[in-house]
């Protein structure tokens, strides 16, 4: 039989408030533990909170980003359950009365069809903290760490609109765009800035009933979430074609060790005994905030990738692709602006520069290279002063920290030999030192005599130790071999 | 100089006829001569007495004090003290210190107020007569074999016995208005919002209000002036001036429509009580205010949907003491889900777990809609009748509660009877309108409570009528045989 995959998405936003949504400590990642919770995050008796109105902004902003609705009154509700590291015995979260409702995000599949996601709404509420079982606890004890404790998150909740895991990590990629474009989140997976619950079900090819679904929580990689996918997928339909049923449950994907395991089931799930929270009034955003939100907000990343195609005539595929990261497209736009070559600009930024920045697990904020030594460069390989490939050399230079092109250019001797007297000079002699070479390629016929050309061309170059133009050598070469024919 | 009222000490410690030290000594001095016989004060803080004594002193001799300057007072034990035990009356926190003070604690000692100590209290305040207190009941200065009233009995105890000429205190559904009554004080209940809930201990967060307690109407309003303010730190609390409460005490109360509304003078209500009242409305009547026959009707339902929502809401608040991060955790846990138990079961006493309980069991999922969310609607109810009510006349008036102080263990095994208690005072919590006890005459040689009840933000006017009720009654002025 044939099975179709249905996902939905939750997902969990860390916004980029400098404090608390509902308390003055700091959000700031990896202080010591509880260093960062005051009397507020740690529920001391007859604490109260108070709305970050900047959280409150931030989640505005992501509503206006995706077209949806903004409840001018939204409520929030106190979500009742007992864990360590959640101060109150409740999450102060937002239900009946979401701040932002009905939505959508159009997603690029690699065939290069879109298809829209649709947003069931996003809300706001408050980060628990951490519990911790390793370290050097006496008797077996569990630490908590409650530095994360009422850090505030949006959560978006998707419709099961995704058919593969493709999409759902095209969707993710999507979100992750659009968030740290419009600035409202730092995008740092690693540190927990965005993570995913994943709802799976299957159902036979062309059925519209869904299937029982599972929940895969807490997902922080891209690359866990697909892995996670395709293995409940497996799951699931060789559990039903070998007779069984799906339990609706909550799972766990270690991405570590690659396995998958129930956390509780249906019947263990909390009643959470939602109630709106007395200790808040009920948000109310006037239409003026609304505007006053939509006029300030930064470029989106499909308008970006658009105004990337017309302002600097890129290819659909490189602007997609720059467009897609707001850093990287900061970068790019300094990068062509003063180099003046954006075709030049956008092939590095997006070859050696993302893959050294990659391998390095660095940002384009974090770059060793800074945009302006980048357009250096560019400046240089456009006005033929050095080959693409002494490129390559000048840019592991710059990155090792060694000054700018035009600084690495002198001290390493790599300018590129471009007068034609000193060239034409190269040529005959390579030529007159390669007589059987010259005499193999006056008898060879026309086919060959092209694949013949490079043997010239590698001992050109050799012999101007690489410095040589590479384009007006090849000129001079077919004009003098021309001349012997 | 412990007879003396709150306005009447201002007036010596500004003449210099007694500095503020000898007046805290004193004060402190009647606790621990008299407290053992009441159980009112749980933590006496004599040190820290004095020495605010001694820079309320210095304030005093620069000529420019405010008026609480000087002026002992204690605080019901529900107000977080910065470093000094704020148990609420409660096991679970015996041990807790807090680093912060409330803002009523901030705004007392900004004035100089000295603090002489903290108050028993219903544990979380949980209780009409403070018998749920973990420190012991606090027993009527009146008859010593009677509840004071709760959950501020505490406070008003203390004040009955005058340990304190005043005392802060809390209400969620009579917690101020019925012990005073019980106890024969004034004690204000002033409207939603109009003082801060910061580092006041949760019981019902849409219900809870602090309050002053004291002898009289216009040492209420001396203190509230104080107390009243509006902090960024409570959501909940509303940005408003606070008008000088002393201002229009002198005000005359011709003219004056007072609502009787005929359900608070029902089945239930002890005919001494109902006999006390209704002389203390006709000396009202005599002095020109005039009685308007009112009706509230859903009066009957104030008690249902209140313990639904104060539950409700308790449940939710009081989940935070768990064992993890302060308070009592139980000994040696054998795991996380034991910890929880046995530290909760163990720290928290009989009628919180109980209310702890209904709540859970009336926002678990499938009853939601048929008690929390019919109680909400019972609530919109309940505040129509009092803007209706408040079209037409000024003020509403009746019994505070419907007898006078119980024996200890009257109601003990009678959750219900107990939560009769407060059948008057409920409804202005489920309002968030402000109400006011005054005592207004004697049955069974114990003191009977007028409650006032006002619209929204209407506290001066309240305190005014009270005031000018107070230059006609001396019953304010009465105190216990022991005393």
């Amino acid at each position: 039989m044939n099975w179709e995959t249905v996902i939905g998405l939750e997902v969990h936003v860390q916004l980029a408030t400098k404090t608390k949504i509902f308390s003055a400590a700091s959000t700031t990642f990896g202080a010591t533990p509880n260093t960062q919770a005051c009397a507020i995050d740690l529920a001391m008796p007859g604490t109260l909170p108070v709305l970050n109105k900047q959280a409150v902004n931030y989640a505005i902003m992501f509503g206006l980003a995706i077209d949806a609705e903004i409840c001018q009154e939204s409520v929030f509700e106190r979500k009742n359950y007992f864990y360590p590291d959640l101060p109150k015995g409740y999450q102060t979260t937002q239900l009946e009365k979401p701040i932002v409702g009905r939505g959508s995000v159009t997603i690029q599949l690699a065939d290069g069809t879109e298809k829209a996601i649709r947003i069931h709404h996003a809300h706001l509420e408050e980060d628990a903290g951490k519990s911790t079982h390793e370290g050097d606890l006496p008797y077996g004890m569990s630490g908590v760490d409650l530095n994360r404790a009422g850090t505030p998150l949006i959560e978006i909740v998707s419709e099961p609109d995704m058919r593969s895991a493709e999409e759902a990590i095209a969707f993710a990629k999507k979100l992750h765009s659009i968030v740290t474009s419009i600035k409202i989140c730092d995008g740092e997976m690693s540190q927990g800035s965005m993570r995913f619950d994943v709802n799976v079900s299957v159902r036979p090819a062309g059925s519209s009933t869904l299937g029982i679904r599972t929940e895969t929580k807490n997902l922080n990689s891209y690359k866990f979430m697909e892995e996670a996918i395709e293995r409940e997928v497996e799951r699931q339909i060789d559990l039903i074609e070998d007779g069984g049923t799906v339990a609706q449950e909550t799972r766990l994907y270690n991405g570590d060790t690659k396995v998958a395991k129930s956390m509780r089931s249906k019947e263990e799930a909390n009643d959470y005994r939602y109630f709106p929270c007395p200790d808040l009034l009920p948000v109310l955003v006037s239409d003026e905030t609304i505007e006053e939100l939509r006029q300030a907000l930064p470029e989106l990343p499909d308008a970006r990738q658009n105004r990337f195609v017309s302002q600097y005539a890129l290819s659909d595929y490189d602007s997609a692709i720059i467009a897609s990261d707001s850093n990287m497209s900061a970068f790019f736009e300094t990068v062509a602006k003063d180099s003046n070559n954006p075709k030049l600009a956008a092939n590095w930024v997006m070859g050696e520069l993302s893959g050294s920045l990659n391998n390095a697990g660095l940002g384009f904020t974090e770059s060793p290279v800074s945009a302006k030594q980048l357009a250096g460069m560019v400046v240089r390989i456009a006005d033929n002063s050095i080959s693409g490939k002494m490129a390559k050399q000048v840019f592991e230079a710059m990155w090792q920290g060694e000054g700018t092109a035009d600084e690495i250019i002198e001290s390493k001797g790599l300018k590129q030999v471009s007068d034609s007297g000193a060239l034409e000079k190269i040529v005959v002699d390579v030529l007159a030192a390669n007589a059987v070479m010259v005499e193999d390629f006056i008898n060879s016929d026309e086919s060959k005599r092209k694949k013949k050309l490079g043997g010239f061309m590698g001992q050109i170059m050799k012999a101007s130790k690489g410095q040589a133009n590479p384009q007006q050598v090849n000129q001079i070469l077919l004009q003098k071999l021309n001349e012997l024919l | 100089m412990h007879n003396y009222t709150i306005a009447e000490l201002i007036k010596g410690l500004q003449n210099k006829e007694f500095s503020s030290v000898e007046l805290t000594q004193h004060f402190l001095d009647r606790i621990s001569q008299l407290n053992d016989n009441y159980n009112a004060v749980i933590t006496i803080t004599g040190e820290q007495a004095l020495t605010a004594a001694a820079l309320a002193d210095k304030r005093l001799a620069s000529g420019d004090a405010p008026a609480m300057c000087g002026v002992p007072i204690l605080h019901k034990d529900i107000f977080c003290t910065d470093g000094v035990r704020t148990s609420c009356g409660s096991k679970m926190l015996d041990n807790f210190v807090p680093p912060y003070n409330a803002t009523v604690v901030e705004n007392f000692a900004r004035d100089g107020a000295v603090m002489l100590g903290k108050t028993n209290m219903d544990e979380f305040a949980m209780g009409s007569s403070n018998e749920t207190s973990f420190y012991g009941p606090v027993k009527n200065p009146w008859a010593t074999d009677s509840v004071p009233g709760g959950s501020s009995g505490g406070s008003a105890a203390a004040i009955a016995a005058r340990l304190a000429p005043g005392a802060t205190a809390t209400d969620t559904g009579g917690s101020i208005r019925q012990p005073a009554a019980l106890c024969g004080i004034s004690g204000l209940k002033p409207t939603y919002g109009r003082v801060s809930r910061w580092g006041m201990i949760a019981f019902a967060s849409s219900l809870d209000q602090a309050g002053p307690m004291a002898r009289t109407a216009e040492d209420c309003a001396i203190m509230l002036n104080c107390m009243a303010s509006f902090d960024e730190k409570d959501s909940t609390s509303v940005e408003q001036s606070v008008p000088d409460y002393t201002a229009s005490l002198g005000n005359s109360v011709k003219g004056l429509k007072i609502g009787i509304p005929k359900e608070y003078f029902s089945e239930g209500l002890h005919p001494g009580t109902e006999l006390a009242v209704r002389e203390a409305l006709a000396e009202l009547e005599a002095q020109g205010a005039e009685l308007v026959d009112i009706s509230l009707p859903s009066s009957d339902l104030s008690v249902p949907a209140y313990y639904v929502i104060a539950p409700a809401e308790a449940s939710a608040n009081l989940s935070r003491f768990d064992g993890v991060k302060y308070g009592y955790r139980c000994e040696n846990p054998k795991d996380l889900q034991d910890m929880y138990c046995r530290s909760r079961s163990e720290g928290f006493g009989e009628e919180v777990q109980r209310r702890i309980l209904i709540g859970t069991y009336c926002l678990s999922a499938g009853y939601y809609d048929a008690y929390y969310g019919k109680a909400q609607q019972v609530r919109q109810l309940i505040q129509q009748d009092f803007s209706e009510a408040f079209k037409s006349v000024d003020l509403i008036m009746g019994p505070t509660c419907p007898s006078p102080a119980f024996k200890f263990g009257a109601k003990g095994d009678d959750p219900v009877a107990m939560y009769l208690e407060d059948i008057y005072t409920i409804a202005t919590n489920l309002a968030g309108l402000p109400g006011m006890s005054v005592p207004c005459g004697m049955v069974e040689e114990k003191p009977v409570g007028l409650q006032i009840i006002g619209n929204y933000f209407d506290e001066a006017r309240m305190l005014n009528v009270a005031h000018q009720f107070q230059q006609i009654t001396d019953w304010h002025h009465q105190a216990p045989e022991a005393v």
